[in-house]
């Protein structure tokens, strides 16, 4: 890792200007074999533990559902014209697997599409979170004065205010539902937890002596961070991120259910939104109340047992089995 | 919703606790009651502003409320129109809207609060000693035994668990034990907390509580079941390599002494912190399990408020969620504090 100023790996020019003294492999090169065999080691280490390969397995399945959506269920299958004529609340039949819903919709089609908006959700808003916890986190730990304070008083404050009721509350004052302002809401008020982890690693990398080096051959502030101790942090963050993505998932129906989700798009939640409303609890139609939750569970299953596994794999001092 | 991981867990007890106070338990208290206050302070500012994020015209909510009266809506209407200065500090006088009208009912906001509270607090209170005393029991015996069958089973179990949506175990409760499906006779109700005209002090009013509370409670302490045995497998897993405990051995003490008397007791700690911690996330379970269950506690009426757009309630009840928060969070300081003299420094 070059501590020269920022911006000069990136510039041809120099590795020009290196060549003479530079034996068979260039600096750029022996860090990329050594970045080419850490990742090996890494996908072993993974491959070794059985619960995070079941997790894997479980969400490429949903992934390949999510993707080949429209090519199962035509889109028109879910247009409420289309469907007028079948059966309402319907159940299992050989032409509907899964029975159909108060729209006579099939209920496995609307299951297949629910994965997309899930899993998006999921996605997008995990993302969001994922960059305002490392930036605050990062931030909190490496600068020292009032600014850091500030940032790690703020961690602390958020983490205290209740995480449904505050999502709730937001969905409900920003009012126009549509997916961007959930994944917003999401995605802004998941950030605490990860900062604090990110916090308490970036103070521990910032003890270590190259850190000191470059602090001593006048590295600046935004060079030590995205250089030194960003890379060092970046293997929980992943962790964490994964981790979230669970959550907010969960976040995401619970939302729907509340008939906070975005009405024109149906993701697992707002077909479980849909069924109570349509009394499915209580006349007992169980085909439509159970593969939502199911689908839910397992896809938050995946994402729990791949964070744990990546957790244990990155952070060997959890121990965690 | 309960997601913390058991790392969290432990460094959050030490985190928030100050623990380089010297001298005494008085001191630590003093010192977390005001760190507590620097929390409320921002938790105020922040209840505030996040309703003035409102599109739209507040007082024309108030407009479809049939027995509000003209000088009610007309001090509303002042109310809003005034700068925000002047509303910042009119809710700095009445932070909890004590005397908010609601835009849904027209009537005090604390009218409507004040009779809800304690169908929240039972529900509560019988979901976290059911999580308890089932979660500590299969964290122990998980951890004593890991690796054995039991731990494999239940930890397969407990990942299920924590992966579940509160709300909907709750609905498949009703149509396995209340709508009466199939083989299942109908056991329990599936509304209400109470059944109507039974005074809830008397005897039968405790049996009609307890009975509509069974499924809502089960239903919220199932991810909390798996929380806290995830918790006490993982501590107890931790004391096993503890000299201590090999001393005890040593002693010629029998297992279960050694893990009831010794193991246990210490690695207790965690799971206690944690059941106050919860605090927060067992409220967020509550405001769907009791939409679920029709349950009349604090969560219904925080989707009742949401579905009828009633900010002024909403803000009231925020308030009292992240209050009861930062209470509870300060207790879990003070008890951990009190049971663990290292916290103390």
């Amino acid at each position: 890792m070059s501590t020269q100023p920022a911006g000069n790996d990136d510039d041809p020019g120099v590795d020009a200007v290196g060549v003479a003294t530079t034996p068979v492999l260039s600096q750029r090169a022996v860090a990329r074999a050594r970045r080419a065999a850490s990742l090996r080691r890494f996908v072993r280490a993974y491959a070794s533990r059985r619960a995070g390969m079941l997790g894997v397995a479980i969400l490429l399945v949903f992934t390949l559902l999510a993707l080949l959506a429209p090519v199962l269920f035509p889109a028109e299958m879910l247009d409420i014209i289309e469907t007028v004529d079948n059966d309402a609340l319907a159940p299992p039949s050989g032409e509907f697997w899964l029975g159909t819903d108060e729209n006579g919709r099939s209920v496995l089609a609307v299951l297949v599409w629910g994965a997309r908006a899930s899993l998006i959700v999921g996605l997008a808003a995990s993302l969001i979170s994922m960059l305002l916890g490392t930036l605050i986190g990062i931030g909190s730990g490496h600068f020292r004065g009032p600014f850091g304070s500030a940032l790690q008083r703020l961690t602390d404050w958020f983490l205290v205010i209740p995480f449904i009721p505050l999502v709730v509350v937001l969905a409900a004052v920003l009012g126009q539902r549509g997916l961007g302002t959930i994944v917003l809401v999401l995605g802004v008020t998941s950030w605490p937890g990860t900062a604090r982890l990110v916090r308490a690693q970036t103070l521990s990398v910032e003890g270590r002596p190259y850190l000191e080096r470059a602090k001593a051959l006048g590295g600046s502030d935004w060079q030590q961070m995205s250089r030194h101790v960003l890379p060092n942090v970046m293997p929980l963050v992943v962790a964490n991120t994964t981790l979230t993505v669970a959550i907010v998932i969960l976040s995401e129906t619970t939302l729907a259910f509340l008939g906070l989700g975005d009405p024109f798009l149906d993701s697992w939640g707002t077909m479980l939104d849909k069924a109570t409303d349509a009394g499915a609890a209580s006349t007992g139609a169980w085909w439509y109340l159970l593969p939502p939750g199911v689908c839910v569970i397992f896809v938050v299953l995946a994402f729990t047992l791949i964070g744990r596994a990546l957790e244990a794999v990155l952070d060997p001092r959890l121990g965690r089995d | 919703m309960a997601l913390t991981s058991p790392v969290d867990a432990r460094t959050g007890t030490v985190s928030s606790g100050g623990a380089t106070t010297p001298g005494g338990i008085g001191r630590f208290i003093g010192y977390r009651l005001v760190s507590g206050l620097g929390t409320l302070v921002f938790v105020l500012l922040f209840n505030f502003f996040l309703f003035r994020l409102l599109p739209g015209d507040p007082a024309a909510r108030y407009r479809a409320v049939k027995n509000i009266g003209a000088a009610d809506l007309a001090r509303i209407r002042a109310e809003l129109d005034a700068p925000v200065l002047t509303q910042f500090w009119a809710y700095l006088r009445d932070p909890l809207a004590l005397n908010g009208i609601s835009a849904w009912k027209g009537q005090p906001v604390w009218d409507l609060v004040g009779g809800r509270a304690w169908p929240t607090v039972v529900l509560l209170g019988s979901s976290t000693l059911i999580s308890v005393l089932i979660g500590v029991r299969v964290g122990i015996r998980a951890g004593w035994k890991r690796g054995g069958r039991f731990d494999k089973a239940s930890t397969a179990v407990t990942l299920l668990f924590y992966a579940t949506p509160e709300f909907w175990l709750g609905l498949m409760l009703i149509l396995l034990l209340s709508s009466g499906v199939g083989p299942f006779p109908a056991l329990f109700p599936s509304g209400g907390v109470i059944d109507s005209g039974i005074d809830p002090l008397s005897i039968d009013g405790a049996v009609s509580v307890a009975e509509h509370t069974v499924l809502p409670a089960t239903a919220l302490a199932a991810v909390y079941i798996a929380e806290y045995s995830l918790i006490m497998r993982a501590s107890i897993i931790d004391e096993q390599s503890q000299d201590y405990l090999t001393t005890a051995r040593a002693k010629g003490l029998m297992d279960h002494v050694v893990r009831r008397r010794h193991a246990v007791p210490n690695a207790s700690l965690p799971t206690i912190t944690l059941i106050f911690l919860n605090i927060g996330f067992i409220i967020g379970g509550a405001i769907t399990v009791e939409t679920v269950f029709s349950y009349p506690g604090l969560g219904l009426l925080t989707f009742e408020a949401v579905s009828e757009q009633d900010f002024v309630l909403m803000q009231a009840l925020f308030l009292v969620f992240t209050l009861s928060v930062i209470v509870f969070n300060i207790i879990a300081d003070v008890v951990i504090a009190l049971l663990d003299p290292r916290i103390r420094g």
